[in-house]
C-alpha cells in the first residue's frame, strides 16, 4: 500500500491551508457588498411606497417623493443608449469584419481604451466643451445623454466585438461560398449570430448611464426643477444626482429618504443587470455552435 | 439557354455592369462602417481639443509651470490674492489612490487566484456574477455609503472627530476597483496553457507552488496590467472621492486627515465659476492633468497586456 511520507503529508496540509487562506479572502471580499445591499434595504424599505415614487419632492426636496428624478433618469439613458448603440455596433463590425491587422488598427484599439480609461469627471469636462458650448445645444438632457453615449461607447463597442468574434469563421467562409457579399454576409450570417452579446453590452450600458452621476452634473443635470422636462432641449433631475444633492447640499432631509432613493437606484440597476444575466444564460443554451 | 459566341462577351458585360452596381450601394454602407469604426479616434482627439480649447488662455496667460504644479495653494475665489496651485490636490489624489491600491491589489489578486484556481466552473459562474453586480453599484451610491456607514465606523473604531478622510475615501475606491482588478487578473491567468499547470502538477508540485512558482511569473504582466486598471479606475473616481474625502485642501499628514483631488475639485468648482472665466479655464487644465495622467497608465497597462500576448 501507498503510504504518504512526512514530507508529502506537510506539503497537502500547506496547500488546504492555502486554499483556506484564499476563500477566506475571497469570501471577505464579498461580505462588505452585502452587508451594504442588505443595510440599505434595511433602512431604505420603510420609506419606500408608491407615494414616494409618483409624487413631486415637496418642501425644498425635504419630502413628497422622486418622480421626476425617475423620469428623467429614464429620459438621459434611453437618448445615450440611442445615439451610442449604432455608433457602437458600427465600430465593432468595422474592426471585427473590415480592419486589417495594421497600425491604424492598433490605434483604434488604444483609443477605445484610453476612451474607457478617462475619468468620468473628464467627460463632463467634453460634454461642457463641446455638447453645451460648441454645438449651443444648453444644458439640456440632449447634451447629457451625448456626454453619456460617448461614455459608454467603448462598453458597447468591447462587448458587441467580443460576440462577433465568437461567430465561428467557417459560417462566413460559407454564406461567401453561396455567393453572397460580405456586407450580405454581415448582415445575414453574422449580426443574427451575435444578437444576444451586442444586447448584453445594451443592457450593461443602460445600467451604467442609470448611474453616473459626475459625467452629466455640467451638461444637462439640476438640482431641483418644479416641472418636467417638456423635451429634449429641457433640463431634467435625475436619480444618482438627486441622491447626492439630498444626502450632502440639503439640510434637514429626513434620513430615511435618501435611504430610499439609494434603494431604488441600486434596484433600477441590479434589475437591469439581472436582465443582461438571464439573456446571456438563455442565449447561452439557444447557441446552435 | 443556347448563347451564341458572338453574344457572350456582351452578356458578360451586362452582368459585370449589374454587379459592381450593387456594390456601389455596398460602397456606401461600408463607408459608414468605416466612420463608425474611426469614431473612437476621432472622440479621443476631441475630448482632448476641447478641454485645450477651454483652458487655452489660462494656460497662454496666467499659467505659471512652477506655481501651478508646485504650490499648495489653491484659492481661485480669493480677493486678495489668487493662487492656481495643484500641489495639494494632486497629493490628495496620489494618497488615496496609493492607499486605496494598497488595499485592494494584494486581495483582488488573491480572489482571482482563487476564482481561477480552486473554484470549480459552476461557482465561479457565481462569483462571476457576484463581480458584476459589484461593479455596477453607482459611485454616487459608493459615497453615499462612505458617509452614512463608514464615517460613524471609523468615528467609532479610531476615535476620531471626523470619518470622512483618506481612510474612508481608500476604503471606498478599494471597494469600488477591486471588481475590475479581479476580473482582469483572473483573465490573465486563465491565458496562461493549461500545460504550464499540468507539466508542474506531474512534477509533484501542490497548487500553492504552482501559482507561486509558476502561474506568478507567466501571469505577471497581466496582473500588473490588472493593479493599473485598478490605479486608473481609482485616479478618475469623481463622486465618491468627493463625498468621502472631508473635501479639505491640504497635504494629509495622517490617514485620518481629510483631503481633496483633482477629480472632486472640478464636480464641485465648475458649476459655481463663471463660464469663460479664470477660474473655469484653470479647472479645464486640471481636467487636462487629468486626462494625461489616466492616458499614460492607460497606455502602459495595454503594453503589458500586449507583452504578454507576444
Amino acid at each position: 500500500m501507498f503510504h504518504p511520507t512526512q514530507h508529502l503529508l506537510n506539503k497537502e496540509i500547506k496547500e488546504k491551508r492555502f486554499k483556506n487562506l484564499l476563500s477566506t479572502l475571497t469570501f471577505f471580499l464579498f461580505l462588505p457588498a452585502l452587508i451594504i445591499m442588505f443595510w440599505l434595504f434595511l433602512k431604505g424599505f420603510p420609506a419606500l411606497s408608491w407615494d414616494f415614487l409618483t409624487q413631486d419632492p415637496i418642501q425644498g426636496m425635504t419630502a413628497g417623493g422622486i418622480f421626476p428624478t425617475i423620469v428623467g433618469t429614464f429620459w438621459l439613458v434611453i437618448i445615450s443608449v440611442l445615439v451610442s448603440c449604432p455608433l457602437g455596433v458600427l465600430a465593432a463590425i468595422y474592426l471585427s469584419e473590415y480592419a486589417a491587422d495594421n497600425r491604424i488598427t492598433r490605434i483604434i484599439r488604444l483609443a477605445i481604451l484610453n476612451l474607457a480609461g478617462v475619468p468620468s469627471i473628464v467627460h463632463a469636462l467634453f460634454g461642457l466643451g463641446a455638447f453645451v458650448l460648441f454645438l449651443q445645444m444648453g444644458t439640456s438632457i440632449l447634451a447629457a445623454s451625448f456626454t453619456l453615449a460617448v461614455m459608454n461607447l467603448p462598453v458597447i463597442i468591447t462587448s458587441t466585438l467580443e460576440s462577433l468574434k465568437a461567430v465561428p469563421h467557417s459560417f462566413r467562409e460559407a454564406s461567401w461560398n453561396v455567393g453572397a457579399s460580405k456586407l450580405q454576409t454581415i448582415r445575414h450570417i453574422v449580426l443574427p449570430n451575435s444578437i444576444p452579446g451586442i444586447l448584453t453590452g445594451l443592457v450593461f450600458s443602460v445600467g451604467r448611464s442609470a448611474g453616473e452621476t459626475a459625467a452629466i452634473l455640467f451638461t444637462g443635470v439640476a438640482f431641483y426643477l418644479p416641472y418636467l422636462p417638456q423635451s429634449v432641449f429641457d433640463q431634467c433631475m435625475s436619480l444618482s444626482m438627486h441622491l447626492f444633492t439630498i444626502s450632502t447640499q440639503v439640510v434637514g432631509v429626513p434620513e430615511a429618504y435618501p435611504f430610499a432613493t439609494a434603494l431604488v437606484l441600486i434596484m433600477l440597476i441590479l434589475s437591469v443587470n439581472s436582465i443582461s444575466v438571464v439573456l446571456r444564460s438563455y442565449f447561452r443554451t439557444k447557441r446552435k455552435w | 439557354m443556347e448563347v451564341k459566341l458572338t453574344e457572350a462577351p456582351v452578356l458578360a458585360m451586362e452582368w459585370r455592369k449589374k454587379k459592381s452596381n450593387k456594390l456601389k450601394s455596398e460602397i456606401a454602407i461600408e463607408f459608414i462602417i468605416k466612420v463608425g469604426g474611426y469614431s473612437s479616434i476621432v472622440l479621443i482627439l476631441a475630448i482632448l481639443f476641447f478641454i485645450l480649447k477651454e483652458s487655452y488662455p489660462f494656460l497662454m496667460n496666467n499659467f505659471k509651470f512652477d506655481e501651478f504644479f508646485l504650490s499648495t495653494n489653491w484659492n481661485p475665489a480669493s480677493v486678495s490674492k489668487i493662487n492656481y496651485g495643484i500641489l495639494a490636490l494632486f497629493v490628495g489624489t496620489l494618497v488615496v489612490t496609493c492607499l486605496s491600491m494598497l488595499l485592494a491589489v494584494p486581495l483582488g489578486l488573491a480572489c482571482a487566484f482563487y476564482i481561477s484556481e480552486f473554484c470549480n466552473p459552476k461557482s465561479r459562474e457565481i462569483y462571476k456574477i457576484l463581480i458584476e453586480f459589484l461593479a455596477a453599484i453607482p459611485s454616487v451610491v459608493w459615497g453615499f455609503v462612505a458617509i452614512m456607514m463608514i464615517n460613524p465606523l471609523i468615528i467609532n473604531t479610531f476615535n476620531v472627530p471626523i470619518g470622512l478622510n483618506v481612510l474612508n475615501a481608500s476604503i471606498i475606491l478599494a471597494l469600488m476597483s477591486l471588481p475590475l482588478i479581479v476580473s482582469v487578473g483572473e483573465d490573465a491567468l486563465r491565458a496562461v496553457p493549461e500545460t504550464y499547470r499540468e507539466a508542474a502538477e506531474a512534477m509533484g508540485a501542490t497548487k500553492w507552488e504552482v501559482a507561486t512558482r509558476v502561474l506568478l511569473p507567466a501571469a505577471k504582466n497581466g496582473l500588473m496590467a490588472a493593479a493599473l486598471l485598478g490605479v486608473g479606475r481609482a485616479l478618475g473616481e469623481t463622486m465618491a472621492v468627493l463625498m468621502a474625502t472631508g473635501h479639505s485642501i491640504q497635504i494629509p499628514q495622517s490617514v485620518f486627515d481629510p483631503a481633496r483631488t483633482l477629480t472632486a475639485t472640478i464636480a464641485a468648482e465648475l458649476g459655481e465659476s463663471p463660464k469663460g472665466g479664470e477660474h473655469y479655464q484653470a479647472l479645464f487644465a486640471i481636467g487636462l492633468v487629468l486626462f494625461i495622467l489616466s492616458f499614460i497608465v492607460n497606455l502602459s497597462a495595454d503594453y503589458l497586456i500586449r507583452g504578454r500576448r507576444k
